[in-house]
């Protein structure tokens, strides 16, 4: 029974992303209820598997029943389990925000089931084409999404993050020529076993390259230092309604395939086996700590300031990966999670002000605890979270990674997650100091740039007020602020639940 | 050297397009050609892909009714299979960016990147 569920959550969304097309051309609205329907049934389905999942071992459903070195699996691990939850939960998330604030019309919800799709495969995939094949379906849409938005620069950001982002899933793909050179199999868990059998072993040329093909694709996708450039346009122009779903997701899943191919493909084995690997992995993360956070703090505008804190906090994750013992594993995963929800419920908390009074910028973010004292509350809560406060997610994510690097006897990384921790105190300060100590400027400057458009959320030519914030926008950034803080508690469960899977990816 | 250029030479044009799409793509300051030069990177790894999956004498997958099974060298369909879905994406990759160039264009009048910085930094 619970065999069919990876399958479903994967079909039921690209599938349903065909209704709002269809259905729209007779009925104008059908866009917004289709999406929400079906992502709530996603995460019905979701919390399903993951609970038949902590309770009776890994799922696996082989697609057309063909058994594992010919057929393709759909596998949902612990690992996995928790990653759709967290799509799944997200993405109906921020559908309460789009009713009202977000992009319009029946193409946005398409666009936006398919992209909950292409996330859902990348996440449950057991084959490493099939991950080339959704990555690029989770690209393809998340382009579309950004160029929703109203001036040309999305347009320009769009195209930026195509260009960048094929050549990523390009170099990826060329690593997974090489991968299927070596070994002959596609399959992640007969790669595992297939690489060291192949000739030469862990020192294959062709495995080293795949590697490095692999790596650097990701990279770009996850938006680590050097390679980041595509993501601050991306996230500052893409719609309010966009930006917490793509900021959350998109590169979330990216990082978490990186764990699958580092941990599930190539195997611990092979990172401490050959020279060098795990500590490239190491400099490359901490750069990317140093380097976002440091470009965050001189950022004026905000959704600039909380990309740019996006590529530093990726650079953490990825900087735990090279670690590679159990505490940093943990760790590395809590923080992803934890990041998404933090990051995601950030940029709703900024979608909510800038449609209430159209501050975007830090300065225009003076007093802003007078004008929209929830939204303000919701930004503080979410962004000391980010710095690490605890009791919060960020501060638990951190502790583990700092603590796992104490353990492999690295000492300056843990002294880089104390720099990266300074350096976000100093923007999230600056934030916290105009929102509450800076007196407001005269009240009324701000009309709306234009007047909002309907949506599928009832007739607006009732609505008094254009600039309104709905009940859903701001219910769903305080959702994600209160789970930030609540899950800052389970830090021990959290332990109790990826243990188990951690120790068998390092030990095999 | 010139032995590799005679055995292997559909690898060494692989890496050839594949350079070549890559410079377009930093170098040149037109749009379109920027999204010839992703189209030209795929390419050149299409080719990879079905370079490695020649087998000289080697027959096509579609097996006989026959209990005796199979007879002489078969070719491994996946590399096909990942060629062609690989094309379909970077179909579908090609129009999307066309429709962004479009949009870019109506907006701003311009198709070049240089242009377009200007014009963006006077706005």
């Amino acid at each position: 029974m619970i065999e069919g569920v990876p399958a479903l959550l994967v079909v039921v969304p690209i599938l349903a992303a065909t209704l709002p097309l269809f259905l729209g051309v007779r009925y104008d609205r059908a866009g917004w209820s289709i999406g929400a329907l079906t992502t709530t049934a996603l995460f019905a389905l979701a919390l399903w598997l993951a609970v038949g999942v902590y309770t009776g071992g890994t799922v696996i459903h082989q697609l057309g029943g063909f058994p594992r070195p010919i057929g393709i699996e759909l596998v949902a691990d612990r690992l996995s389990a928790l990653v759709v939850v967290l799509v799944a939960g997200i993405s109906a998330g921020v559908l309460a925000y789009t009713r009202r604030g977000g992009p319009r019309g029946n193409s946005f919800y398409s666009a936006y089931l398919l992209l909950v799709g292409g996330l859902l495969g990348l996440s449950l995939t057991g084959d490493v084409f099939n991950m080339f094949v959704f990555l690029e379906i989770t690209g393809l849409t998340t382009y579309a999404l950004i160029a929703k938005g109203n001036s040309g620069e999305s347009a320009v950001a769009a195209l930026k993050y195509l260009i960048i982002g094929t050549v990523g899933a390009s170099l990826y793909l060329i690593g997974v020529g090489f991968l299927f050179l070596a070994t002959g199999t596609l399959n992640m868990i007969d790669l595992a076993t297939a690489i060291p059998a192949a000739e030469g072993g862990y020192a294959n040329p062709l495995v080293l390259a795949a590697f490095a093909f692999v790596f650097v694709g990701f990279a770009i996708k996850v938006a680590l230092f050097p390679l980041h450039t595509w993501q601050p346009d991306a996230y500052q122009r893409a719609p309010d309604g966009v930006t917490p779903m793509i900021s959350a997701l998109v590169s979330t899943v990216s990082a978490y395939a990186l764990f699958r191919l580092l941990y599930t493909v190539f195997t611990v084995e092979f990172l401490v086996a050959t020279p060098y690997v795990t500590e490239i992995v190491v400099a490359f993360g901490s750069v990317s700590v140093l380097a976002g956070t440091t470009l965050a703090v001189i950022q004026t505008e905000i959704k600039r300031t909380l990309a740019y804190s996006s590529v530093s906090q990726f650079g953490l994750v990825v900087l735990a990966y090279g670690l590679a013992n159990e505490t940093a594993l943990i760790g590395a995963i809590v923080h992803l999670l934890g990041h998404a929800i933090m990051k995601g419920g950030l940029f709703l908390a900024f979608g909510v002000v800038a449609a209430k009074t159209g501050a975007r910028t830090v300065d225009e973010y003076a007093g802003l605890a007078d004008r929209a004292p929830v939204a303000a509350g919701t930004f503080a809560v979410l962004g000391l979270a980010l710095v690490g406060v605890p009791p919060s997610i960020g501060f638990v994510g951190k502790w583990f990674i700092a603590v796992g690097a104490v353990e492999a006897g690295i000492w300056p990384v843990a002294g880089v997650v104390f720099l990266s921790t300074m350096l976000t105190l100093a923007y999230v300060a600056r934030l916290l100091e105009k929102m509450y100590f800076t007196p407001s400027p005269a009240r009324g400057a701000y009309t709306p740039e234009s007047p909002l458009a309907t949506d599928g959320g009832g007739d607006d030519t009732a609505d008094p007020a254009p600039n309104a914030v709905s009940a859903g926008m701001l219910g769903v950034a305080v959702l994600a602020a209160l789970l930030a803080v609540a899950l800052g508690f389970a830090g021990g469960v959290f332990q109790s639940m990826l243990g188990p899977f951690v120790e068998v990816v390092l030990n095999g | 050297m010139l032995e590799l250029l005679a055995t292997r030479y559909a690898y060494v044009v692989f890496i050839v397009l594949l350079s070549v799409g890559l410079y377009m793509v930093i170098a040149s300051q037109n749009l379109v050609k920027k999204v010839i030069g992703v189209n030209l990177f795929q390419t050149a790894i299409f080719l990879f892909f079905v370079a490695a999956a020649y087998v000289e004498g080697g027959s096509a997958p579609v097996v006989p009714k026959d209990p005796a099974g199979p007879t002489g060298l078969l070719v491994s369909p996946l590399p096909h299979v990942i060629v062609l879905t690989a094309i379909v994406v970077g179909v579908a990759l090609t129009a999307v960016g066309l429709a962004l160039i479009i949009r870019i264009y109506t907006e701003y009048g311009t198709l070049r990147e240089d242009v377009l910085r200007e014009v963006r930094a006077d706005d």
